[in-house]
């Protein structure tokens, strides 16, 4: 059941921005680019979170790793995408190997503060340097550019960011579906019997953790793009907690969870904001009552799986 | 370089330590005893300096505010307890972790409705309000003295409730296994909800020494809080003594850092490079300092006895 609703959200997601410009309502294809940016970005974090079980609370600094990547290249006028996207997912894969490194060493809570702390690193890192902007961001005048695609169409930029969102689930399909993703899964379940059988997993979570940071990175260089303006804020700590709660609220290790979990996290935030100037009240009050009443998420009542 | 600059850099990396302390010593006692990750601990570091600065404008008196606003934020603390975190503590990490955050929203939306999106000054009464003259010529001013004072007796006064009462014996019981200690016949329920509400009492007391200084502010507790973290990480969860030695050491350094390090650099590097990295570096110095005490101890320095 969930599976058919994921895939009714691609399909929907493939053809709606067309048929909202027909309409004449592009605000919505806005919406839709950063839809499918940060489901991009919460699929990857579920390859660690959802499948590992390895809770970072700091994926949100590959979100500003990626867009500052394209940000900081452009301040220097060098608009070259392929290079930008060289940038994203090199850097973010080597803060996620440096940092990995040491925070796959330890468990449970140390592990949810350690990567908290790091992105609160990067972001203070960056809050300080005068150059870059510091604490007022960063403004991109010409987007990422690529031979033969024109990013500066808002319909072409939301397909890419699209085929950046259709890789991503692809690959965590497969890596999820491979011998590579049964180790980390296990070790989720048992890390000691997965000792006792002669893996040793902690090659294959530090793998399994950079690729994520690495993919995060992409879709932070796809929403630098998309904003045309990169801040630190984007990688503030709450920022890496809205990332969580888009996988949870999706359920955790469903392939289409964090899509689906990105789609109603926007969607409420739409409404509520509409509604109210506290949205963010109701919003927390529903993030307590998911937590407490609806372990499984979307895709486990979709499922008719309950707490 | 000035010793008189020195010297009052010291003790502003005093003041800040034992700010820390007051907030990681209520972490690490729900991280030790309840097993639980509080994001929400920086809220009532804040609930804190908003009722202190509403109860001095009501009473005229900062002294008889602190006194009042002490056992609310206690109730407040208490109340969080019965009604959210009770509920979650047989959950995972991350369910704490996610719910804790939809405290967050709530607390910083809630303030800001019941006391709108301006900061609250507090005004210091005449005799806090000077400077003293220190040995060796030193001028400092009295109020940060004030707060080093009581941070120190708050600490010593933990100390003995933790080590020298019947409360604190039955914390420790409570600490080293829950179950045994509910067995023999402590109300391990009422207990829980008394450290919760310890915590609460010394986040909202950090919160209210602080305002008269930066005046209390919607989201004052989410950036301290990560710092109070890492002060956790580097003593060791569970351990006061830990977070008490960890909280100095990193309001030192953060505070040196800041202050010192460019001259530092410009004696190794040229001085335009110095200049550039210097803040950030300063910034990223206490998560260096974190990452290579988890890279030689990963329990932290006063990791608690196993349990």
């Amino acid at each position: 059941m969930s599976r058919a609703v994921g895939w009714a959200l691609l399909a929907a997601l493939a053809v709606g921005p067309p048929l909202a410009l027909a309409a004449g309502q592009p605000f919505y294809v806005d919406i839709l680019t950063r839809l499918v940016c940060l489901a991009a970005a919460a699929t990857s974090l579920n390859l660690i979170l959802g499948h590992g079980g390895m809770i970072s609370f700091g994926h949100a600094a590959y979100i500003g790793i990626g867009a500052y990547a394209v940000g900081i290249p452009a301040y220097y006028e060098i608009y070259d995408g392929w290079l930008h996207i060289l940038l994203a997912v090199a850097l973010s894969a080597l803060f996620a190997l440096a940092t990995g490194a040491i925070a796959l060493r330890t468990r449970g809570v140390y592990f949810i503060m350690i990567t908290m702390a790091f992105a609160q690193m990067v972001f203070f890192a960056v809050v300080s340097i005068e150059e870059y902007g510091g604490d007022d961001g960063l403004v991109i005048d010409i987007r990422s550019e690529f031979p033969l695609v024109d990013l500066e169409g808002s319909l072409t930029l939301y397909y890419a960011c699209f085929a950046v969102l259709l890789g991503t689930l692809y690959l965590v399909h497969r890596l999820v579906r491979s011998r590579f993703g049964m180790v980390i899964e296990g070790a989720r379940g048992n890390e000691r019997r997965m000792a006792a059988l002669g893996f040793a997993f902690y090659r294959h979570r530090l793998a399994a953790y950079v690729l994520a940071g690495a993919l995060c990175g992409l879709s932070g260089a796809m929403l630098g793009n998309f904003t045309n303006f990169i801040s630190p804020e984007m990688m503030d700590w709450t920022r890496s907690g809205e990332l969580i709660f888009m996988v949870v609220l999706g359920g955790t290790g469903a392939l289409f969870g964090p899509l689906m979990g990105a789609a109603a996290f926007l969607l409420l935030e739409e409404l509520l904001s509409g509604w109210t100037i506290y949205w963010q009240l109701p919003f927390g009050l529903l993030l307590i009552l998911v937590v407490l009443f609806a372990r499984g998420g979307l895709a486990g009542l979709l499922e008719g799986r309950r707490g | 370089m000035d010793a008189g600059l020195v010297a009052a850099q010291l003790l502003n990396g005093l003041q800040l330590g034992v700010l820390l302390f007051l907030l990681a010593s209520g972490l690490t006692l729900i991280f030790g005893i309840m097993d639980f990750v509080n994001l929400a601990h920086g809220s009532l570091y804040m609930v804190g300096a908003y009722f202190c600065a509403t109860l001095t404008d009501a009473t005229g008196s900062f002294l008889l505010a602190v006194a009042l606003a002490l056992p609310a934020t206690a109730l407040v603390g208490a109340a969080v307890e019965l009604l959210v975190v009770r509920r979650l503590y047989r959950r995972d990490h991350l369910d704490h972790v996610l719910a804790t955050f939809g405290l967050i929203l709530c607390f910083d939306t809630l303030v800001q409705i019941l006391w709108g999106p301006e900061g609250m000054a507090i005004r210091l009464p005449a005799w806090a309000d000077g400077q003293q003259h220190l040995p060796g010529g030193l001028v400092f001013p009295t109020y940060r003295l004030l707060i080093i004072g009581a941070g120190l007796a708050v600490a010593a006064g933990l100390y003995v409730l933790v080590v020298k009462t019947k409360l604190g014996m039955r914390i420790r019981a409570g600490a080293s296994n829950p179950a045994m200690a509910g067995a023999l016949g402590i109300d391990i329920g009422l207990l829980f909800t008394l450290v919760f509400a310890l915590g609460a009492v010394m986040a909202g007391l950090a919160g209210m020494m602080i305002a008269p200084i930066t005046e209390a502010s919607i989201g004052m507790g989410n950036e301290i809080i990560i710092t109070a973290f890492v002060v956790v990480i580097v003593g060791g969860i569970g351990s006061i003594r830990g977070a008490f030695v960890a909280a100095l050491l990193i309001g030192l350094i953060d505070t040196m850092g800041r202050s010192f390090l460019d001259m530092g650099l410009k004696l190794v590097i040229d001085v335009q490079a110095a200049e550039t990295s210097a803040p950030a570096l300063s910034a990223m110095l206490i998560y260096i300092l974190m990452a290579a005490v988890l890279a030689f101890r990963p329990q932290g320095l006063f990791p608690p006895k196993a349990r």
